[in-house]
């Protein structure tokens, strides 16, 4: 099976009063299609800068360099036109925010079909049918009378799975959802989570689940990547890196996932402070965080290295001296 | 949509009364009277005057006479246009002040909104600073200066030429008279709102919506008069209430300087001639504008964000 | 990347940095104050900090410069008695006006009128729009109300007619003035007070506060006031040339101040009847006005892009 989308030596940069910064540092990915890729990692840690390049999204003062090929035709370079015919029709996104993400003075209905309209050339008539089919497959109820609202007028919740009948509307080969269920409500974000697993079990979609919440990407993803300060420090799959993670910024993370199966006595957390980009810790990122920090960590950057099953990390210290 | 309409001009009611009582009693404060002139009158004339006018009477029963002429539709007569009522003086100078201001109104909207537009959507390059710099100019040199300077200009320097305008009367409201009236009205507004829209776009542009607009893949020019625009609107309208009352009030400035028979200089020259019931009429107008219009203001918010509901 | 304007790379103050991530941790991870992270980007803002030493200059010049002046403001020159152009030798160093009063020294005394309307009817302004916002914001309930209803009446009230007839009042009164305008100009600061204050209030910091027993007038005054205060600045920065253009117009018209004194709107309206002959009695206050709002809208701006946290 070929990847739909892949991401080569990407590098993101933000220039700001204070110098440049790096968002996002050599980031290679890729993602097949019908594949659940996971993208986990702190704020700050450039999963959603990431895919704000492939998107064409990044703000003003950012560059990207690398390559980012959706398909074969690299969105780098591709100017706004060109990006526009594929954005929304063959790569689509799901945003954090839904309370902000919708546009506040249009119905619900119209942001939905335009993307139809604007895509493939549909008539309105057209385009509202379909509108009305898609919200009926995310499970809105009383589609029909969602149509005609504004989207003040939905739950949180709702709105979601507005952004999320939106993303389908041209049923794209890669889907991104960024954060889709941090800003709801627990129990809304179950049933977002449930939803986006059927869109993966319908369609031959490519998915890219960003979240700093590994038991989000648990239940969904078929692999995972994990990043820390702009770099990916461990790639594998769902299975591998929750068994046998390889790093010690994943182990980390695991620990500090509360679980109903073993008995703890406080909540566990990483030690330290999330790094400053603007000015990084020599070496190993995460050196300073880290309990298994050698000297080598504090002045070499350790490159990635295959384990078996496409397993990959990025650590000097031994598999077995760091998976205790 | 048509209660709420009702309501607010219920409640305009009150507001409208708080204005004239404060107007009438301030005005009365006010050192003079209407007949004071360089060489005084003689007691007994003076004394006639004030008889034949009711300020002979004591100030409560001038103030419940004039409401109760005000209830009938009568703003008095002029005390110092002596053949004019209030409201003959108010309809021969109200055309030309809101003719203007319309006109001015119009220009402004016509040029401000898109060169705000193309400075937010050239945000820092060189034409957006020159365009911000020459917005700030229309603002900061004032229309008292740029008046008389345009009146130099197209007055005097280019008199005998194809470019030579009038630069005083209204001449029954030829052409040629209202153009730098109108143009010296329209120029800070332009600036102003060309700064707001752009202010107000740039903002817009950072949205989310937009993004997700962004992202979906639409052309730049429907995210941007689709998506963004209506949004970025809001904070221009704000901006448009006050100033369309300044506008179709009428400037007393730009009447004073190119010597127009609008209201806003009846305005100036009534409550320099203490003209207690020109001033009062003139204000009592101007308050009724101020009301009507933020109400079409309120409106407007409601059609331009479906979260303003009307209450 | 791409060539839609939308993508262009901008600098300076109006960066905008990608929602929520990547760099908001970058910033003050040192622990700078809000202040001194403003103070640094104000100085960085080349047009604010230009405008800002143009203003203090003028400032100076226009109360300390009469000394230096032969001639006082209001003395007229019996031998001259027209406009005349600027002559080194009688001291006239810009020339008369049609009185023959010397025009220097006219002009550096409306620019002292401009200078304290702006600050004095400003401060006017300041002092009531604060007292009103940040009552009615904390207040909340029926205090805000009858407070808000209140300036919405007001809003309703065509105020340059009413500073029209305040200025007859008041006419020969030059104090009186800068209340005047104070008055009718303090209901924006106000509502922006409030607003802020509205947001401020259940923020935890506030919170802790009450919780720690903090009396509301403590609280207004020392947590509520230090944190509105930076919109507060700006405001007041972009409210002074308003003043200053006002009473220029109310000059201009005849309602300002009184002759022999002057201002600059007065100078104008004194210019423009000599336009024609001596430009020059019209052109020099009004460079001295325009300057004087030109630098005080820049300042502004550059404290606002300095202050304003959504563009950090």
């Amino acid at each position: 099976m070929t990847s739909v989308l892949e991401i080569d030596g990407l590098t993101v940069s933000f220039s700001t009063p204070d110098g440049d910064v790096s968002a996002v540092s050599d980031v290679s990915l890729s993602v097949e299609a019908g594949e659940c890729l996971g993208l986990v990692g702190e704020s700050g840690s450039g999963k959603s800068q990431t895919f704000m390049a492939a998107m064409g999204l990044l703000a003003d003062n950012g560059t990207a360099t690398g390559e980012i090929r959706l398909d074969g035709i690299d969105l780098l370079s591709a100017n706004e036109k060109k990006l526009n015919t594929l954005r929304g029709e063959r790569i689509a996104m799901i945003f954090q925010d839904p309370m902000t993400s919708l546009t506040p003075h249009m119905k619900i209905g119209r942001q939905l079909s335009e993307v139809l309209i604007e895509h493939q050339k549909v008539d309105a008539r057209t385009g509202r049918a379909r509108a009305l089919d898609m919200l009926n497959r995310v499970h809105i109820p009383e589609a029909e009378r969602r149509l005609d609202m504004y989207p003040h007028e939905l739950s949180g919740g709702l709105r979601q799975r507005v952004m999320i009948a939106m993303a389908l509307m041209c049923e794209p080969e890669v889907i991104v959802a960024d954060e889709p269920t941090t800003a709801l409500d627990v129990t809304v974000q179950a049933q977002i989570l449930d939803l986006l697993a059927e869109v993966k079990d319908n369609l031959d979609a490519a998915i890219v689940l960003i979240t700093h919440d590994l038991g989000v990407v648990a239940g969904l993803a078929d692999r995972v990547a994990v990043m820390y300060a702009g770099r990916i420090v461990e790639q594998g799959t769902v299975g591998d890196i929750f068994a046998l993670p390889a790093h010690p910024y994943t182990q980390g993370l695991l620990a500090c996932t509360p679980r109903l199966d073993v008995e703890t006595e406080a909540l566990v957390t990483i030690s330290g402070q999330p790094p400053n980009l603007q000015n990084l810790p020599s070496g190993c990122s995460f050196h300073p965080r880290c309990k298994y920090v050698v000297d080598q960590c504090k002045s070499e950057r350790p490159a990635l290295e295959a384990m078996d099953n496409g397993h990959i990390r990025a650590c000097f210290r031994p598999h077995v001296e760091v998976a205790q | 949509m048509w209660a709420y309409f009702t309501r607010r001009l219920i409640i305009a009611i009150p507001t409208l009364w708080v204005v004239i009582t404060v107007a009438f009693f301030l005005m009365r404060l006010a050192p003079g009277g209407p007949f004071d002139q360089e060489a005084p009158l003689p007691p007994e004339i003076m004394a006639n005057l004030k008889a034949a006018y009711g300020l002979d009477q004591p100030l409560w029963w001038q103030y419940f006479n004039y409401l109760g002429n005000l209830l009938q539709g009568d703003f008095g007569p002029s005390f110092k246009y002596k053949d004019f009522s209030v409201t003959e003086l108010i309809g021969q100078g109200f055309p030309v002040s809101i003719q203007n201001g319309a006109a001015a109104l119009f220009i402004a909207i016509l040029f401000g909104i898109p060169l705000g537009t193309m400075a937010a959507l050239r945000q820092n390059t060189g034409a957006d600073h020159a365009a911000m710099t020459v917005a700030m100019t229309g603002i900061v040199v004032p229309n008292f200066v740029v008046g008389p300077l345009l009146a130099l200009i197209f007055g005097i320097y280019l008199r005998d030429t194809m470019f030579a305008l009038p630069v005083a009367g209204w001449n029954n409201g030829a052409f040629p008279n209202r153009i730098l009236p109108v143009i010296c009205l329209a120029l800070p507004f332009i600036a102003y709102i060309a700064r707001i829209t752009r202010a107000s776009l740039i903002e817009t542009l950072r949205t989310n919506y937009v993004r997700t607009a962004r992202a979906k893949g639409l052309p730049f020019r429907m995210v941007i008069l689709r998506h963004a625009f209506k949004s970025a609107m809001i904070p221009v309208v704000t901006y448009l209430g006050p100033a369309t009352v300044f506008l179709l009030t009428g400037s007393m400035v730009i009447e004073t300087i190119f010597g127009l028979p609008g209201i806003g200089r009846y305005f100036v020259q009534g409550a320099l001639n203490r003209d207690y019931t020109l001033v009062m009429g003139v204000t009592i107008l101007a308050a009724s504008m101020v009301i009507f219009i933020n109400l079409l203001v309120d409106m407007t918010y409601a059609w331009l964000d479906p979260k303003v509901r009307y209450e | 990347m791409s060539d839609a304007p939308m993508n262009e790379r901008r600098s300076g103050a109006n960066l905008s940095v990608p929602n929520a991530d990547a760099l908001d941790k970058a910033a003050d991870v040192e622990g700078r104050s809000l202040w001194q992270d403003a103070f640094r980007r104000l100085q960085a803002n080349r047009a604010a900090m230009i405008s800002a030493i143009v203003l203090i200059v003028l400032a100076f010049i226009c109360f300390v410069g009469p000394a230096f002046v032969p001639w006082s403001y209001e003395e007229i020159d019996w031998d001259i008695l027209e406009a005349t152009p600027p002559n080194f030798e009688t001291g006239h160093y810009l020339g008369t006006d049609s009185l023959g009063r010397d025009l220097l020294a006219r002009i550096l005394q409306g620019g002292q009128v401009s200078f304290l309307v702006g600050i004095l009817a400003t401060s006017v302004a300041l002092v009531i729009g604060v007292a009103v916002g940040a009552t009615a914001g904390f207040m909340g309930g029926r205090v805000d109300q009858f407070l808000m209803r209140f300036v919405d009446v007001m809003y309703a009230v065509p105020l340059m007619f009413f500073i029209i007839i305040l200025m007859v009042v008041f006419g020969r009164n030059f104090y009186l003035m800068f209340l005047a305008i104070g008055f009718v100009e303090w209901l924006t600061m106000s509502r922006i007070v409030r607003g802020q204050t509205l947001t401020l209030k259940n923020k935890e910091f506030i919170e802790a506060a009450r919780a720690s027993g903090g009396s509301t007038a403590s609280i207004i005054l020392r947590h509520i006031v230090p944190n509105v205060l930076g919109v507060v600045i700006v405001y007041v920065t972009l409210t002074i040339p308003q003043v200053i253009l006002l009473e220029s117009f109310l000059s201009f018209l005849g309602l300002g101040v009184q002759p022999p004194m002057t201002s600059w709107g007065a100078l104008i309206a004194e210019g423009a009847q000599e336009m024609e002959i001596t430009p020059r009695t019209l052109i020099l206050p009004a460079v001295c006005l325009s300057t004087t709002l030109f630098c005080f809208n820049f300042l502004g701006d550059g404290l606002r892009d300095a202050l304003d946290p959504k563009d950090r």
